[in-house]
């Protein structure tokens, strides 16, 4: 079985119909989800009316938000988790710390928390790639910018947004994201925290590698976008119904008048408590942002919910749990105060600017 | 032999694909060793920034993510 020498591997005679095969499916796939897409709401208006409830009923609303959601929001993260998997296929780990080091503060934090937000990241790498950083000579602040852009401007939570809050507010959140990676990573660097890393952190010598250069070809970027579908929605898929289920039962029981009380705009202290109660919580964006939605057709301040959800997602004890190795628990404070102090603030902006 | 080393902090993404390296080695009939490498220190000195790492006698050849079945293939049989 096993060769002597290695093959060089001549370019197949197939390639140009694998590409053609690959770019005429993406188009084809394309063009049918908009149209199944153009669809969906009479579709779901006309599964509501043939069931047996009342119409007008609170069960009846329920159903329908519920049988025209799941679809809606389902198609749109398959989107974007295309989208955003084809575009990653260009970044690495590796290439995004070369093209870090050495960067200045500022500019750095700014590339830093865009870059964050392509490049591929799963948190368990969150302490090589914090110790690579470092050590290649990015600034600390430079780091901690790209490390809280990675986890909070994701995929799942933009495409989540987009499909039940509106494209308005995925951009928003997107802008505002951005701003606290960047802002907060400026201020910890103008602290000049160096010497409240772990101390073996610093005598890490960083190795040189030279990763084998793969071409990656067309077919291989949409392969790899097809390949983040499968896994992330693969994953994602049960927690979206069950968020849009209780979506559902607090769209169609909730008390209207209550909830505007609690998390409505008026209620100034509502901010500062969502930031306080999501930063111990850790779940995935999938599950709490159709519950979200559901919120803020009932009265809640935009701002509000917002905060509580980047609380949620960029501030989680897991992820603190795992820094612990690498940062003393002084620089964690710090990391937590920072961040939640910028998600205080675009909390308020948020209900500021957008009124309901 | 090849000598492989698994890098990475025992993460779910990490065993499976020590466990992906093992069996194509031997779907492959090409005798092993794997070893995994979990201290930090050590993963840096190897110079990659995303987990896990394969490194196949003393050449980094992948970082970050699971890796294919057919570049695991042309590691082995190269």
């Amino acid at each position: 079985m096993t060769t002597c020498c290695p093959a060089p591997t001549p370019r197949k005679p197939t390639d140009a119909s694998r590409r053609y095969l690959w770019v005429g499916g993406t188009v084809a796939a394309l063009i049918l989800w908009l149209a199944v897409y153009q669809i969906l709401q009479p579709l779901a208006a006309w599964a509501v009316a043939r069931l047996p409830v009342a119409p007008d009923s609170h069960l009846a609303e329920a159903l329908a938000f519920f049988l025209y959601d799941t679809p809606k929001v389902l198609m749109l993260l398959t989107l974007v988790v295309f989208a955003m998997g084809v575009v990653r296929s260009f970044f690495s780990a590796e290439n995004t710390r070369r093209l870090l080091s050495g960067k200045r503060e500022g500019v750095g934090n700014v590339a830093a928390a865009s870059l964050g937000i392509v490049t591929p990241f799963c948190s368990c790498s969150a302490v090589p790639l914090f110790i690579g950083f470092v050590s290649a000579g990015v600034p600390l602040g430079v780091t901690f910018s790209f490390l809280i852009a990675a986890p909070m401007i994701n995929e799942v939570a933009l495409g989540l947004l987009f499909g039940l809050v509106g494209w308005q507010v995925a951009v928003t959140y997107l802008a505002f994201g951005l701003g606290v990676a960047i802002i907060a990573g400026f201020v910890i660097g103008r602290f000049h925290l160096d010497g409240w890393l772990q101390p073996w952190v610093r005598e890490v010598r960083m190795g040189n590698v030279d990763l084998p250069d793969r071409r990656l070809t067309v077919p291989d970027r949409l392969r790899a976008g097809l390949d983040a579908v499968t896994d992330i929605v693969g994953k994602v898929w049960l927690w979206v119904i069950a968020g849009i289920a209780v979506g559902a039962l607090i769209h169609g029981y909730a008390p209207a008048a209550l909830l505007a009380s609690i998390m409505g705009k008026d209620a100034w202290w509502s901010v500062p408590a969502a930031v306080v109660v999501g930063i111990p919580m850790y779940s995935n964006a999938a599950g709490i942002i159709p519950i979200i939605e559901a919120l803020i057709g009932k009265g809640a301040a935009l701002g509000t919910v917002l905060a509580f959800m980047m609380a949620v997602i960029a501030l989680s004890l897991p992820e603190m749990i795992i820094l612990r190795k690498v940062l003393t628990v002084k620089l964690i404070a710090v990391f937590v105060g920072v961040v939640g102090l910028g998600i205080l603030t675009v909390g308020y902006l948020f209900n500021f600017l957008f009124v309901a | 032999m090849k000598d492989i080393k698994v890098l990475g902090s025992g993460c779910k993404t990490c065993q499976l694909t020590a466990e992906l390296l093992k069996s194509e080695a031997e779907r492959l009939g090409v005798p092993v060793t794997i070893e995994k490498i979990t201290d930090y220190a050590a993963i840096a000195g190897y110079g990659i920034a995303a987990t896990p790492g394969v490194v196949v006698d003393g050449k980094v050849v992948h970082a970050g993510g699971l890796p294919k079945a057919a570049d695991v293939d042309g590691w082995l049989s190269a």
